[in-house]
């Protein structure tokens, strides 16, 4: 008789499958999961505590590197978390591109989630479909902001600047000729607004793309089905938002029930599942990146409709234009305060959350009164989700997990923070 | 339609009655402070009772107050905040503790009443050392292994105690005091009121 034993095995911190840096101390009986202990925090950088030392614009960019997937969204929650405590409303125009690339994010999001999720569980080719997309996604993040993926777009107040009348155009060099150039630079010769314009036609056939590759693929379901199952009371108990808590029914969003910016002017639907399994999050995800297409070109109509400012006036928080500052006493001495000072911010707390595309992005900001934060706190998705890892994978096999972490949709700059 | 901030404020006097300490509505939010040997009841009360239906814990986080306008501010030193969020009804409510003790700040936990509570409490506990009564497993988690202190309390220096380095002598990764000196760039400025004659 070969004696039985239980294994304790070590999943990570370098795991491909892991998305980062996640230790997973797993009790296994034979292949079986008893229990999961994820050790979080290798990529802690104490963001809070480096933020009580900053005045509130030095950590807009901070927020980028949070959730570094969908970098916008979790600078719209901060931003609003200044603006709530200041009392002030970005100007309309400002609401309408904040929504606009907030959408934009929920694709990027989705499509690396999609990607890398498909990777673990074994289909290789979804991933290199789904950065062809997030390619022209970012190329608009770096026509409005410079940045690729950091942008620091959002500012208190608005954001850093109108989007740009010409969409940047490819150089021809050693590796591209000109007739590459050519054929390149067709969709991008008029705006940025035409450039997102264009990517709106083409995307509902790439995700139907992706459908065929995935959702009726035999070895897909096998590995997702009935994988990961979560009631919906329990999802709630468990603190789950955004996809993880929709997939087991709840139709719970935070742009429709509790609506910031202009989301209540926009009309999309909020997809749920119906049996809080992986697969169903996975047909949630796709029909809300469908969803967020649909309210890219609410927007994009909008935009082109109404021009106007895109920052507010109020020097005390936003600064003044280039040209004003350098031929206005004035303006100039506002530059200066608010660039070496910073704003101060009344004394208060204030908690402001976002349907991030993981969930509820939230910012608990209490201020003092000071030029910095007295206290920051953020509300990862990620963080209690993850939490949940023990319960969910409790009882499945050892491959099992990839696909629940995958599900979950973890990144973990907004986990370990 | 879902309460107002107002109204869900004076719902929650109505069930919660004394055992309210204190809070009121700001900047369209309801905060209601707790005395911290009520926690657990408040927190059941809040849960359970049909109008009121928190069925979701969103966030709960330690607050240090000893720096709090640059310590002019009375009172304990340790907040435990929570944030609720109710789905069903499509309402949310902070809820704030004190710690009675500066010295070993002590609350009850709320795992049994929120499952989500686990890893948000034993956050509480690694960065301020706040300690949660028969929570099941208050490890640190954030953390290295082997961490001294709570580094988000307002004495714990930003940029920490102890650096870590590899020895080729000793041929292992060691600890010692941090080299980096402290420095501020922009400092920390709190205005008197109208300063400037801005309202």
């Amino acid at each position: 008789m070969s004696e039985i034993r239980n294994y304790t095995l070590n999943f990570g911190p370098q795991h491909p499958a892991a998305h980062g840096v996640l230790r997973l101390v797993l009790e296994l009986d034979g292949e079986v999961v008893e229990r999961a202990d994820p050790h979080i925090g290798l990529l802690h950088r104490a963001t809070e505590k480096l933020a009580e030392h900053k005045t509130f614009m030095q950590s807009v960019p901070y927020m980028d590197r949070l959730d570094y997937v969908s970098m916008m969204s979790n600078e719209h929650a901060y931003v609003m978390a200044i603006e709530k405590l200041l009392g002030i409303a970005p100007p309309e125009r400002a609401q309408y591109i904040r929504v606009m690339f907030d959408e934009i994010t929920r694709i990027l999001n989705h499509l690396l989630w999609l990607g890398a999720h498909a990777l673990d569980v074994g289909a290789m080719t979804v991933f290199l479909y789904a950065f062809r997309e997030r390619e022209d996604l970012m190329d608009v993040y770096e026509a409005v902001s410079g940045a690729r993926l950091h942008a620091a777009y959002y500012r208190p107040g608005g954001v850093y600047r109108d989007l740009p009348e010409q969409m940047p155009q490819y150089q021809p060099n050693r590796f591209k000729t000109e007739a590459d150039v050519k054929r390149l630079n067709e969709n991008r010769q008029g705006s940025v607004l035409d450039f997102i314009e264009d990517f709106c036609k083409r995307f509902p056939t790439y995700v139907d793309e992706y459908e065929t590759l995935l959702t009726d693929n035999r070895i897909w379901k096998q590995r997702l089905v009935d994988i990961g199952v979560v009631s919906p009371e329990r999802a709630k108990a468990l603190g789950f938002t955004g996809p993880m808590l929709r997939g087991s029914g709840v139709a719970w969003d935070l742009r429709k029930h509790q609506p910031y910016e202009v989301y209540d002017r926009m009309d999309f639907e909020i997809p749920v599942g119906r049996n809080g399994d992986s697969y169903d999050r996975y047909l949630v995800r796709v029909e809300e990146m469908r969803q967020s297409n649909r309210i890219i070109q609410q927007c994009i109509a909008w935009l082109r409709a109404n021009p106007g400012p895109v920052i507010v006036e109020n020097h005390k928080v936003a600064p003044p234009s280039r040209e004003g500052m350098k031929s206005n006493m004035e303006e100039l001495i506002h530059h200066f305060k608010l660039f070496t000072e910073g704003m101060h911010v009344p004394e208060g707390e204030a908690y402001a959350a976002v349907e991030h595309p993981k969930g509820e992005f939230g910012i608990y900001l209490v201020s003092d009164g000071a030029n910095k934060p007295y206290r920051m706190k953020i509300r990862a998705p990620g963080f209690a989700h993850l939490a949940a890892m023990d319960e969910m994978s409790r009882g499945h096999m050892i491959a099992d997990v990839v696909a629940i972490i995958g599900t979950m949709d973890i990144v973990f700059g907004e986990i370990d923070r | 339609m879902p309460l107002t901030a107002e109204s869900l404020f004076s719902r929650l006097q109505d069930v919660l009655g004394d055992r309210i300490a204190g809070g009121g509505v700001a900047l369209n939010e309801a905060t209601i402070e707790v005395r911290p040997q009520d926690w657990h009841v408040v927190a059941l009360t809040l849960r359970d009772d049909p109008n009121l239906a928190f069925d979701t814990l969103i966030d709960l986080c330690g607050v240090d107050y000893q720096a709090y306008k640059d310590g002019l501010r009375e009172g304990p030193r340790f907040a435990v905040v929570a944030h609720l969020l109710s789905v069903t009804k499509n309402h949310r409510v902070r809820v704030r503790a004190l710690c009675a003790s500066d010295e070993l700040p002590m609350l009850a936990s709320l795992i049994e009443v929120w499952p989500s509570v686990n890893w948000f409490e034993r956050e509480a506990f690694d960065l301020y050392g706040i300690v949660f009564e028969n929570h099941p497993d208050l490890r640190r988690i954030l953390t290295d292994y082997g961490f001294i202190g709570h580094p988000f309390r307002k004495d714990f220096p930003l940029s920490g105690q102890v650096e870590m380095r590899y020895d080729p002598e000793l041929k292992r990764v060691i600890y010692q005091p941090v080299s980096i000196a402290p420095r501020e760039v922009t400092p920390r400025i709190v205005r008197a009121e109208n300063y400037g004659g801005v309202e």
